[in-house]
């Protein structure tokens, strides 16, 4: 079958190819949990806006949350490339039917934890995406090529952030120590579920979505992020964290995976706030879309008198 | 031919790239289009794939006021990875 074969070939499925139902709907999920993972991660960081310490450091975060609804867009747009309705994946993300990365579910609580964001959450999302840009499905590629691209800036500032008060004052070094050691391990949880609990997993690499395990990718932001701690001059929150020359690779003490299933289930800290805000902006905005659609209307309508 | 509309063709080089645009011609519908812009346009196997869009339906911004229009991106400096000043020696950022 053409499918396969191409798939054999390591080539590219684009829109209008023939491809398994199976396929279709494992990207979809995936694409569309990706972009909803992006506008739901506008809000930790959004929340701090207006209270960021200088003129500087609030127009880089405005920059960096209008990046990440644009990452959604470009998601949803190659979601829809495989046949589905924006609004349905919206519908889905309101009503509980698909779902975010769990990761958005923890609260901001100092201006410690947009560096602590900035570095660790999106530290952790390019090493998921950088394998993604080469994924089968030639637009959900492409837009990660867009999106990885424009991370590197996001990464970057939330690492000055964390340099900037790792070298102040005794209480803002400890501020930054207190975001680093309340997001490093769900920073890890954003891998997923160890390789030998994560059911879809195989599937998805002998499709080519997936281009390495979970597990393979969370060593290999462990691997990144030691050294980078350490110019940092702030520790991480993992006794057992050593480097392990047989291997080459550093050791790293268990995740409490019991934690990431229940952020998944929606009892984290902050999914009900979440939601809550989401659907409250969507609401909120329904006026906008129905004014353009109306004046959009009302042009067409004078065009057709004309 | 004089009456015939303007066609955008646009070439997927391989799969895995997106279609860039390559050129134009005219065609009378879009069936001759898509033939004709594989006649001229991928005779040496340039593509895996073609679209003719007609011209008159691509909407596109003045050149005339570009810098208007593209101004709100050149102060935000900021957007770029090497705005930020990373210390010696500190890799994978």
């Amino acid at each position: 079958m053409f499918f396969e074969e191409l798939l054999a070939d390591d080539g590219r499925v684009e829109p209008r190819d023939e491809m398994p139902d199976a396929y279709r709907r494992l990207l979809v999920r995936q694409i569309a949990q990706h972009a909803h993972s992006e506008i739901i991660g506008m809000q930790p960081e959004g929340n701090w806006i207006s209270r960021a310490p200088s003129l500087r450091r609030k127009a880089i975060l405005m920059a960096k949350v209008q990046d990440e609804a644009g990452h959604g867009l470009y998601l949803y747009a190659a979601a829809e490339t495989l046949g589905v309705d924006r609004e349905d994946l919206l519908d889905q993300l309101h009503t509980g039917r698909q779902k975010y990365s769990s990761i958005f579910n923890y609260p901001t609580l100092t201006w410690a934890d947009v560096g602590a964001i900035g570095w660790l959450v999106d530290g952790a999302a390019i090493v998921n995406q950088v394998p993604l840009c080469r994924c089968s499905y030639g637009p959900y590629g492409r837009a990660m090529v867009r999106v990885c691209k424009e991370e590197s800036f996001h990464q970057r500032q939330g690492f000055e952030i964390l340099h900037t008060l790792s070298h102040g004052t005794p209480a803002q070094q400890a501020m930054a120590q207190d975001a680093v050691d309340r997001y490093w391990w769900p920073a890890l949880m954003m891998f997923g579920p160890p390789d030998a609990d994560s059911p879809h997993s195989a599937q998805s690499m002998a499709w080519g979505i997936k281009r390495f395990s979970n597990d393979e990718l969370r060593q290999r932001f462990i691997d990144m992020t030691v050294p980078q701690s350490e110019a940092l001059g702030l520790s991480l929150p993992d006794p057992d964290l050593r480097w392990n020359e047989e291997r080459g690779h550093y050791d790293s003490g268990a995740i409490d995976f019991t934690e990431l299933t229940e952020v998944v289930s929606g009892r984290g800290p902050c999914n009900a706030q979440r939601m809550a805000h989401r659907v409250k902006a969507h609401e909120d905005g329904a006026w906008v879309r129905e004014a353009a659609s109306a004046y959009a209307a009302k042009q067409a309508a004078r065009e057709g008198a004309a | 031919m004089r009456d015939w509309p303007l066609w955008e063709v646009f070439v997927r080089s391989r799969r895995g790239l997106s279609h860039v645009h390559v050129g134009s011609l005219h065609a009378p519908d879009a069936e001759l289009a898509l033939r004709n812009a594989r006649d001229v346009y991928t005779r040496r196997q340039e593509g895996v794939s073609l679209w003719v869009v007609p011209s008159a339906e691509i909407v596109a911004s003045e050149p005339g006021q570009s810098d208007a229009f593209f101004d709100p991106a050149a102060d935000k400096i900021y957007r770029h990875p090497t705005f930020y000043d990373i210390p010696e020696g500190v890799e994978h950022l």
